[in-house]
């Protein structure tokens, strides 16, 4: 049973926060395959597509039948911990930073044998389940589980080290005004965040729901407006220093493609607050977070997106909002590269259809806000970088991994 | 399979130690230098004599054997690398007779040398291989000791092996190694010194270690009669073997590629294990001795323990083992480290032993195992040896 987190003491102003360090992110072009699995939390391995045998570690040819077609696909997790150790004297400067660290060898059922990291609760003899987290290098490792749930299971420190679990982590969720956000901060709560700031412009101005957020417990409402630089500025200096997880919930979705559309002002909008609202965020916060990434409990962990799944296809009927959601998409891809080196994610979080008024017309089935709430919570608790929330934006990532051109020719029907 | 030719009219003679230092600011190139060098003088050669070479190096890179001819200014009709760390030795003195035999070469020289500088340990550990890279070194970063560490755990967990007996071995190779003038390590160790020292990666402790070092070894293979006309006193080879990525199906290291020709490898020497003077396993860590024990058929599996227990592996005791107190007393000079076992044995064979002689040693075995590329040693071989009638 692993022991359960305690809040951490107040910082020493005195005391240098310690640079964050990443254990040797260096992998072949074949194994980013356990990649793309573990930044959707899925556990893959190679499987031989001529005989079927489970292979690992990553190969080129498979061992049974040299075979070159040796697809990932998504394998049975279960396995036996057949030999454990701690290690307690380390090469690498980011692990001496955090021994003892116990690491095993594990049977597969499947068949091959995996070198993993050991959550606590995973003992030598037993049953235990494999899953792919992404390290603080941004590389996959495999990491031990107990078969079956323990009590503070998420408390483990190697889990905790591998995820961006927001207990005791201080959010800011930048717009409270949206439903969205208001489910943020209720989830986030929830989830045992220590501060929960809820950005709003224009604090004046009255809102559905603006009692109930007030209410929610850690809730601390900030004067914020990302479309102004100057807020966000003055945000950062007033709070960046103990923001450890951003919660970017600005939105501005309108209907509408690009040619039928009159003018610009509509885009020039959604162009201010999704995209440059995020430059906006990422300048202001992003430095801070980065230098954070290692400072104990309560480190700087994740920047979250709420992307739209039509920024992976365009969905003509929403046409000018989706491009504005690739922009996005794309500032999302250069930002994981520049705070990666502070083991900071940046976890995008695809949604389509809102159970919101500007989504009012389309069909179901639709996102509501609470359920991408909690998806957000469960994503950073897995340590995910891509999650897909709801069954558009599932059928929209199938589709698109089989026949990209197929989805955009659906899109547009 | 067809039968193996024998290894008849092959000497293997020269042997050379470079004297380990813990850290040098030298090349590898230079510790093989040097040991090229003694080797001539000892055999009373001239470089250009030379018409074979086998290397072996972690450290020489960007260069391999090809690279050094140039730069030792040889041309040898016949060149081997040997990149099979702690089994280069063996697998180097098994090709080494082959093209003597094949009259491919006249004078093989056999050379590993490795330097360490300060960090270079990390480094090589960092990049050792790709299934390293990918699935092992960002496991906590233990190298080798958390590796065998699982390997070490798990050989306990089945067959019931005690610390107490790893302790033994490293204990009475200490002692082996007390006469020897190389050996990094010079003070006695004892039991509580063993079992009270610091845990590096359980069940794994400080002395279960080799200490990396820079070092480098060599030895000459020929025919007899050359071997005669230089007046060098050399030794042959009744039988050897080579055998990698042997049991693949193993969920966890419990044995060698040894195991899967330990048959041939007496019947091809003519004789059996309770024939040999002396053992030089390749010693990595302890427990990788006793699977030798096993493998090699000096007992059955699983009996390790209880062999170890009844011997002294001392050089005036019963089982002379790791003669001059192997890698965990000289120290690791990399792949130097896979030829230290097979140039000992020549000097205990030829009568000329630097330290504490096995008394009237007349048949030696050496073994080599190497290469953790994944979790698991890949390279094994073996060779039994005869001093010349």
């Amino acid at each position: 049973m692993s022991k359960p987190l305690t809040p951490p003491n107040r910082k020493n102003p005195l005391r240098k926060t310690p640079a964050p360090l990443s254990p040797q992110g260096i992998r072949s072009r074949t194994a980013h395959g356990l990649t793309a699995a573990a930044a959707e939390g899925r556990f893959a391995l190679q499987v031989c597509a001529d005989c079927g045998a489970i292979v690992y570690p990553p190969r080129d040819a498979c061992p049974v039948c040299l075979s070159a077609r040796l697809p990932y696909r998504d394998t049975a997790d279960g396995g036996t911990l057949v030999a454990e150790t701690t290690v307690r004297v380390s090469t690498d400067s980011y692990f001496r930073e955090h021994l003892p660290w116990r690491v095993g060898t594990v049977k597969l059922d499947a068949g091959p044998v995996l070198v993993a990291h050991l959550h606590d609760d995973a003992r030598e003899g037993a049953r235990v389940r494999l899953a792919l987290k992404l390290d603080k290098s941004g590389a996959p490792v495999v990491l031990a589980l107990p078969a079956q749930e323990t009590e503070n299971m998420q408390d483990d420190p190697q889990l905790r080290e591998l995820t961006c679990d927001p207990k005791f982590r201080r959010v800011l969720i930048t717009d409270g005004r949206t439903a969205v956000g208001q489910s943020m901060a209720k989830a986030f709560s929830d989830a045992g965040a220590a501060i929960v700031f809820v950005g709003l412009a224009d604090q004046w101005k009255p809102f559905p729901g603006m009692d109930a957020l007030r209410a929610i417990e850690r809730v601390e409402i900030v004067p914020l407006d990302v479309t102004d630089t100057e807020s966000v500025t003055e945000q950062a200096q007033q709070n960046g220093g103990r923001i450890d997880i951003v919660v970017n919930t600005a939105e501005h979705i309108r209907p509408g493609g690009i040619v039928d559309r009159q003018g610009l002002t509509v885009a020039r909008t959604e162009i201010d607050v999704r995209y440059l609202g995020l430059l906006r965020l990422a300048q202001a916060f992003g430095p801070a977070m980065r230098a954070r990434g290692a400072d104990g409990v309560n480190s700087a962990t994740a920047f979250v997106n709420l992307l739209s799944v039509y920024a992976l296809m365009n969905w003509p009927s929403y046409g000018a909002y989706a491009a504005v959601e690739a922009a996005c998409l794309s500032a999302a891809q250069a930002m994981r590269a520049e705070l990666r080196p502070g083991g900071v994610k940046v976890v995008n979080v695809f949604f389509g259809p809102l159970e919101t008024e500007w989504f009012q017309a389309v069909p179901p089935p639709k996102v509501a806000p609470s359920r991408l709430a909690s998806a957000v919570i469960g994503a950073l608790r897995q340590g995910l970088e891509d999650a897909f929330v709801g069954e558009v934006a599932q059928d929209v990532r199938a589709r698109l991994a089989v026949n990209p051109k197929a989805l955009e020719r659906e899109l547009s029907g | 399979m067809a039968d193996r030719k024998s290894y008849d009219g092959v000497a293997v003679c020269a042997p050379v130690t470079i004297p380990y230092r813990r850290f040098s600011t030298n090349s590898a190139h230079w510790w093989i230098g040097r040991a090229l060098r003694a080797l001539t003088r000892q055999a009373g050669l001239r470089p250009k004599d030379i018409d074979g070479l086998s290397v072996s190096s972690f450290t020489v890179g960007p260069d391999t054997a090809i690279g050094l001819t140039q730069h030792f200014g040889l041309a040898p009709r016949w060149l081997d690398h040997v990149p099979l760390g702690g089994a280069s030795g063996v697998v180097a003195l098994r090709r080494a007779a082959r093209a003597v035999q094949a009259g491919d070469a006249d004078f093989v020289a056999c050379v590993a040398g490795d330097t360490n500088h300060v960090d270079s340990f990390r480094r090589t550990l960092s990049t050792f291989s790709r299934f390293a890279q990918d699935a092992v070194y960002p496991y906590a970063s233990g190298g080798a000791n958390a590796s065998f560490a699982l390997i070490t755990k798990n050989y306990m967990n089945t067959y019931g092996a005690r610390r107490e007996d790893f302790a033994k071995i490293c204990v009475a190779q200490r002692d082996n190694a007390l006469g020897f003038p190389f050996a990094l390590m010079k003070t006695r160790l004892t039991l509580d010194d063993y079992m009270s020292a610091r845990p590096v990666c359980d069940p794994i402790h400080l002395y279960d270690c080799v200490m990396p070092c820079a070092g480098a070894e060599a030895f000459l293979v020929c025919r007899e009669e050359a071997a005669r006309s230089l007046g060098l006193a050399g030794v042959r080879v009744l039988s050897t073997i080579e055998r990698h990525n042997a049991f693949a199906d193993d969920p966890i290291q419990i044995r060698g590629g040894w195991a899967l020709d330990v048959a041939e490898f007496w019947a091809m020497a003519g004789i059996g294990p309770d024939d040999v003077d002396l053992l030089e396993t390749y010693d990595d860590y302890p427990v990788i001795s006793m699977m030798q024990f096993e493998d090699l058929g000096f007992c059955q599996k699983g009996e390790g323990p209880d062999f170890v227990r009844s011997h002294t592996l001392t050089n005036g005791g019963s089982f002379p083992h790791n003669t001059c107190g192997g890698q965990l007393s000289v120290g690791q000079a990399g792949a130097a480290g896979g030829y230290l076992g097979l140039v000992e044995a020549i000097r205990q064979l030829t009568g000329q032993p630097l330290g504490g002689a096995v008394q009237d040693a007349r048949i030696a075995v050496v073994s080599g195992f190497g290469m953790i590329n994944f979790d698991r040693g890949l390279a094994s071989g073996a060779a039994a040896l005869a001093r010349s009638a």
